[in-house]
């Protein structure tokens, strides 16, 4: 199993924490993972993406241009990474503030509207784990107790108490997500 | 006991250079590299170990201390990226020139002038074919992961020590930030003074009563004694480049094709090689890791062997002049990079393979 991710939205989306929190998991389960970020003026506002692969053999290039998944969360990131996706391969989306949805057909498009639910929630810091969540239930590479203790290892311990909301907000996600166009 | 821990290439030169009981770290912030300073800042080793760990005022004052940290026998590094590289070549030919052993790491950003802070692997000249003035060596290190960052900072100081001559760890925006697994060892005690006294009779450690004074200096002025410095210095390098070349084989064995990459490049020749096999090319990689020495008489052997061999880095054609002289034009040898920040895609890579070697 290889799964090659693309995270991108806005800086400041938590798309850098989002990788990071699948990475650190993957590890807890034993994968070899690798989080490689765009850094630098995109980071000061703008777009942010991390390129995130998790596998169970060594990973050759952190660096990639075509992904199996693509975690997309705003206009920007659609219209540059929606392309990048191998046919066959997966997009999640937030319909928040997008006008241009994606039209591919060669892939499998889902939408999680993580932004107005963790509104609705009141739970807005953890909008980045219900779109996670959503991604999870289609490609569940990790497991739930894996998805807890990488969430131990990369908060610091101060954050120790939020854990439980970070997995109940995966859970919503897994429960929000819906088919947009599939293959 | 080991620990598994993920982080990022340069949050792993900081720790290991902790865990190695090193004694001093002088360095200026500079993209993509400040991670180091902000990691030894945050694990505050003066606590713990007793390691310095100083801003200092520029680069050029960074490497100064470092020569002066060097001259005392002490296990001292700096670290920038590529325009502040190039302020201390001064600092690096007079530590060369002085003999004293010194770890430096380049997280390589795309040039020249102060270019972009995107990754690149421009500096290859720089840091192999001199960069600063004289006939001196850097041995120079290219990590291609999070775990040979960690690991060559221990590597580095053994062969300085080893040779008493600089080593550089040659990296890149690339490896700098990218988060992978990473074993890390536990804490070695920093040297005594007793145990620096006792093994580096070169060191100036102080007041030694009826012993010969110790002076640091790379100055010579009478022509006949700088000659024999040179010879000294070129019989040092000799000897470095017969014993210390290492390199790595992926998928040589059958292979008709070679991709010659280090650092970053490669790992995305790496995945090239997976794409290019999937379509019945065989084809393979020989990464130099040591960039100095480097590993001519291999490539020389594969040279016989194969049909062609792309040197794939990201510049313009630097590596790929030592590969032509390795393989004394018995091959076909091309080059194939991007640069300015631009990290080649393995699709490119694979692209460029088939169309200047295979078929060119």
């Amino acid at each position: 199993m290889t799964e090659e991710i693309i995270i991108a939205g806005f800086g400041g989306q938590g798309v850098l924490s989002m990788g990071k929190i699948l990475a650190y998991s993957g590890m807890m389960q034993n994968k070899e993972v690798s989080w490689m970020p765009s850094y630098g003026p995109e980071m000061r506002g703008g777009t942010s993406n991390v390129t995130v692969i998790i596998s169970d053999e060594r990973i050759s290039s952190p660096v990639l241009s075509v992904f199996d998944t693509a975690i997309i969360l705003n206009q920007q990131s659609l219209d540059k990474f929606e392309k990048s996706v191998k046919p066959g391969g997966m997009l999640v989306y937030d319909p928040n503030g997008i006008s241009r949805h994606p039209e591919r057909k060669d892939i499998n498009i889902y939408q999680v509207a993580a932004t107005d639910k963790a509104g609705e929630l009141g739970i807005a810091r953890l909008f980045n784990m219900i779109v996670l969540g959503g991604f999870l239930k289609y490609k569940p590479i990790i497991q739930e107790e894996f998805m807890k203790k990488g969430l131990e290892k990369s908060l610091p311990e101060r954050h120790h108490k939020l854990i439980p909301d970070n997995l109940n907000a995966i859970k919503v996600g897994a429960e929000i997500i819906k088919e947009y166009h599939t293959i | 006991m080991k620990e598994l821990r993920l982080m990022k290439g340069n949050e792993a030169i900081a720790e290991a250079a902790i865990r190695y009981g090193v004694d001093g770290y002088f360095g200026y912030p500079i993209t993509p590299q400040s991670e180091i300073l902000e990691h030894l800042m945050a694990e505050e080793p003066y606590k713990k170990t007793g390691m310095v760990v100083l801003q200092a005022e520029s680069e050029v004052a960074s490497i100064n201390m470092v020569y002066g940290g060097a001259a005392c026998g002490k296990r001292v590094m700096t670290t920038s990226s590529s325009p502040g590289i190039s302020l201390m070549q001064e600092g690096l030919s007079y530590i060369a020139g002085a003999e004293l052993p010194c770890l430096v790491v380049n997280v390589v950003r795309g040039g020249p002038g102060l270019g972009t802070i995107q990754p690149s692997q421009a500096d290859y000249f720089q840091t192999t074919k001199g960069g600063g003035h004289g006939d001196y060596r850097l041995i120079t290190l290219a990590p291609a992961s999070v775990q040979e960052m960690y690991d060559f900072v221990g590597l580095g100081f053994d062969l300085a020590f080893k040779y008493r001559n600089p080593a550089m760890i040659l990296s890149d925006g690339v490896i700098g930030q990218v988060m992978e697994k990473v074993q890390i060892e536990d804490y070695k005690p920093r040297w005594t003074d007793e145990y620096i006294k006792k093994s580096f009779p070169w060191a100036t450690t102080g007041k030694n009563p009826g012993k010969p004074h110790i002076i640091i200096t790379s100055l010579e002025l009478d022509s006949e004694k700088q000659e024999k410095v040179n010879i000294h210095l070129q019989k040092k390098y000799k000897e470095c480049q017969e014993k210390e070349v290492r390199y790595e084989m992926i998928h040589c064995d059958d292979a008709e094709y070679i991709f010659v990459a280090y650092g970053s490049s490669a790992r995305i020749c790496q995945k090239a090689i997976q794409l290019g096999r999937e379509k019945g090319i065989k084809v393979g990689l020989l990464r130099p890791i040591t960039l100095w020495p480097f590993p001519s008489k291999i490539l020389g052997e594969l040279a016989g062997k194969v049909k062609g061999m792309l040197s794939v880095e990201m510049s313009a054609g630097q590596m790929v002049e030592d590969v032509l002289l390795a393989t004394k034009h018995k091959v076909k040898v091309d080059h194939f990079g991007r640069f300015g920040g631009i990290i080649p895609t393995p699709q490119e890579v694979l692209h460029a393979l088939e169309t200047k070697i295979i078929g060119g």
